[in-house]
């Protein structure tokens, strides 16, 4: 296992501060992920994983406790930095897909990139090697509404790929997906994983899905209830 | 900021959405096009007039009897007053002694009498004309360029010699190509008044831009036929002058002659109530005109810029629109690394690119309308440059001032907020 990638001390986030009906929703979460580990965070809605979800990409900043994210601790940071930080650091795959309308699969690929100020000829090319990767190579040209939800998904991830980060962030990929390209996705999850050893933080509901990664934290009224190393994480190693 | 991307971007947005881009510039469109149309036909109506008045002479002194309450309004003359006496009236002596004690600065004077607007016929031959009574002195004043014969003579004034100078088209209407019209008769019929006059000179016709209607066919156009000053007087109401122009002998001076014939003549009418003399000089007349199309270019330009403003508006609204449709595009963009100052230059190259699309097309739309307008009454189009540069860097700026604050807007979204907007 790598160094630690992630390590979240005392987080606590709490909403209306100070008006009578502070709300908790974190409380004292401490976290800490090594370089290259896929893991889970699973629990009920309302658990506080969206919010934890936010503060571990860096949208987000904890009302108090430490983040220090690849050795750089984001806690305090503008917002301009803050960007800068998702773009480098940060892979964001979410439910929706979240493409950009009116952009073909290659535009929005090369995005991160063009935020990244990477030179034109550059970015086109690494975005063409991105969707070669995750099998859109054909349809690089195509806007997204002429693309199904998977691969859509599929362009998404190519677009987390973008400027390398270290951690891949994925919201409930398979969300909106019907099973079978849903397990496409987790497939392309799984080889990213293996392959690039990136770190992949799976944010879901689903305990099958979790059951695929090598590790499961549970949250539950903003804390963690459990962290354990997935049983069955044998099967996603088999499908890949 | 990425200004190529933006552009493109901006481009794709546009076309998606043809309708709501075309009525959204439609202001910009009707600001930008009201203001390029009147600035080009008051353009062409100022050149016009100028060549007119330049065709008349810059050193050109106009004197008029005018009444007292109206003699500081250039505008307002009041050519023959219904209560005006023979004695209020310039005689022909006055006028002769003015030019003596002048002589070294005048170099002709003018009188003229209108007659009125008629023909001269000879079957069914015939030209249009308006008849106007001049001196000798009408020639070089009015700038009458001779192309046969000779123009009227002292003597022919002196003894009311029935004679006539007469334009070429006159010439061309009433007599064969090879016929020397020297010495011929016509017959001329001119506000009721039947005569035959002998030609003695053909002048050549000038169209100039004022007196020459685009209407009239070339064969029907209505020249001037000069005949001598004291004919005209016959059937005239008034002996005496009105008014009659002079010209300076240096073109500079004339301004200062102006205030000098102004001092004789007001010496001369100081025992007149009611009227005076007062004399024009070319740039006066100039500056009059001037003066009428700036106001109505400050009104065209009130018109204009309230129209930009309620494009900008629209503009403004629109983006606004736009921000609220695309918030979760923004959250995405956000959470991919974009800093608010990128998302802020998006949105303001979207509103600067439909105000630049909005004025060029504006300029075009103006520039037709003026040149609609322009032929129709019949003058030539001058598109002024700089005014269009102006234009359409002045909609380009509406688009930076309206898209300021939507784009402001936009950068300031908050990224988890946007990203779960529905």
């Amino acid at each position: 296992m790598g160094h630690e990638i992630i390590r979240m001390t005392d987080i606590v986030k709490n909403y209306f501060i100070g008006l009578p009906n502070e709300l908790h929703i974190l409380k004292h979460i401490d976290l800490t992920v090594r370089e290259g580990e896929f893991l889970s965070i699973v629990g009920a809605s309302g658990s506080g994983k969206s919010t934890l979800m936010n503060l571990i990409g860096v949208l987000d900043r904890p009302t108090s406790g430490t983040y220090v994210l690849d050795g750089t601790p984001v806690g305090k940071m503008t917002d301009d930095q803050m960007s800068g930080v998702r773009n480098r650091k940060i892979g964001f795959v979410f439910q929706t897909f979240n493409l950009i309308p009116r952009n073909d699969a290659l535009k929005n690929v090369e995005l991160p990139m063009l935020y990244a100020g990477m030179a034109s000829g550059t970015r086109v090319r690494r975005a063409e090697e991105l969707l070669e990767l995750v099998g859109m190579g054909d349809r690089m040209h195509h806007q997204p509404n002429e693309l199904s939800g998977g691969q859509k998904q599929r362009v998404a991830i190519a677009r987390a790929l973008a400027n390398d980060p270290p951690i891949l962030l994925a919201d409930e990929p398979t969300g909106a997906l019907d099973s079978e390209t849903g397990r496409l996705v987790m497939d392309l999850f799984h080889r990213v994983h293996e392959k690039d050893g990136k770190t992949i933080v799976l944010i879901t509901h689903n305990p099958e899905l979790a059951a695929e990664t090598e590790r499961i934290v549970t949250l539950k009224d903003g804390a963690v209830v459990s962290d354990r190393a997935a049983e069955g994480k044998a099967v996603g190693r088999q499908c890949s | 900021m990425f200004l190529k991307e933006n552009i493109q971007l901006a481009v794709a947005g546009l076309k998606s959405n043809r309708m709501r881009s075309f009525l959204t510039m439609l202001g910009i469109i009707i600001g930008i096009g009201s203001v390029i149309a009147i600035v080009s036909i008051g353009g062409a109506v100022t050149a016009s007039v100028s060549d007119t008045m330049a065709g008349i002479g810059a050193n050109m002194i106009q004197v008029y009897v005018t009444p007292r309450e109206a003699q500081n309004t250039t505008t307002n003359v009041t050519v023959g007053g219904n209560n005006m006496d023979e004695s209020d009236l310039i005689t022909s002596d006055q006028i002769g002694s003015f030019q003596r004690k002048f002589a070294d600065e005048i170099s002709a004077v003018s009188l003229e009498e209108d007659v009125g607007v008629g023909k001269v016929q000879d079957g069914h031959r015939y030209a249009n004309i308006s008849a106007v009574g001049a001196n000798p002195g009408y020639r070089e004043v009015s700038n009458v360029k001779m192309l046969q014969g000779r123009f009227l003579q002292d003597r022919d004034v002196k003894a009311g010699r029935r004679v006539a100078v007469v334009s070429d088209k006159l010439v061309s209407n009433m007599f064969r190509s090879r016929e020397n019209p020297l010495g011929r008769e016509v017959s001329m019929n001119a506000s009721g008044w039947e005569e035959t006059f002998t030609i003695v000179g053909v002048y050549k016709f000038e169209r100039s831009g004022m007196m020459g209607g685009a209407a009239s066919a070339d064969k029907d156009v209505r020249t001037q036929m000069y005949i001598p000053v004291s004919v005209a007087k016959e059937q005239a109401r008034y002996q005496n002058y009105l008014y009659f122009s002079l010209k300076t002998k240096s073109v500079t001076d004339s301004q200062a002659f102006s205030k000098k014939v102004d001092k004789y003549f007001s010496k001369i009418y100081a025992d007149n109530s009611k009227y005076t003399c007062r004399s024009y000089d070319m740039e006066n007349m100039m500056s009059s005109v001037t003066s009428v199309m700036n106001t109505i270019s400050i009104a065209v330009a009130a018109i204009g810029a309230i129209a930009l403003l309620v494009g900008g508006i629209g503009v403004m609204n629109i983006m606004l629109v736009s921000v609220t449709e695309r918030t979760r595009e923004i959250g995405t963009r956000k959470a991919l690394g974009a800093r608010s100052g990128y998302i802020r230059a998006q949105f303001i190259v979207e509103a600067v690119i439909i105000c630049l699309i909005g004025g060029v097309i504006g300029v075009v739309f103006g520039i037709l309308l003026a040149w609609l307008g322009v032929t129709l009454i019949g003058m030539k189009l001058t598109v002024s440059v700089p005014i269009v540069l102006i234009s359409v860097g002045f909609s380009m700026l509406i688009g930076v001032f309206f898209g300021y604050y939507p784009a402001k807007k936009a950068s300031r979204l908050d990224p988890i907020e946007a990203l779960r907007y529905e």
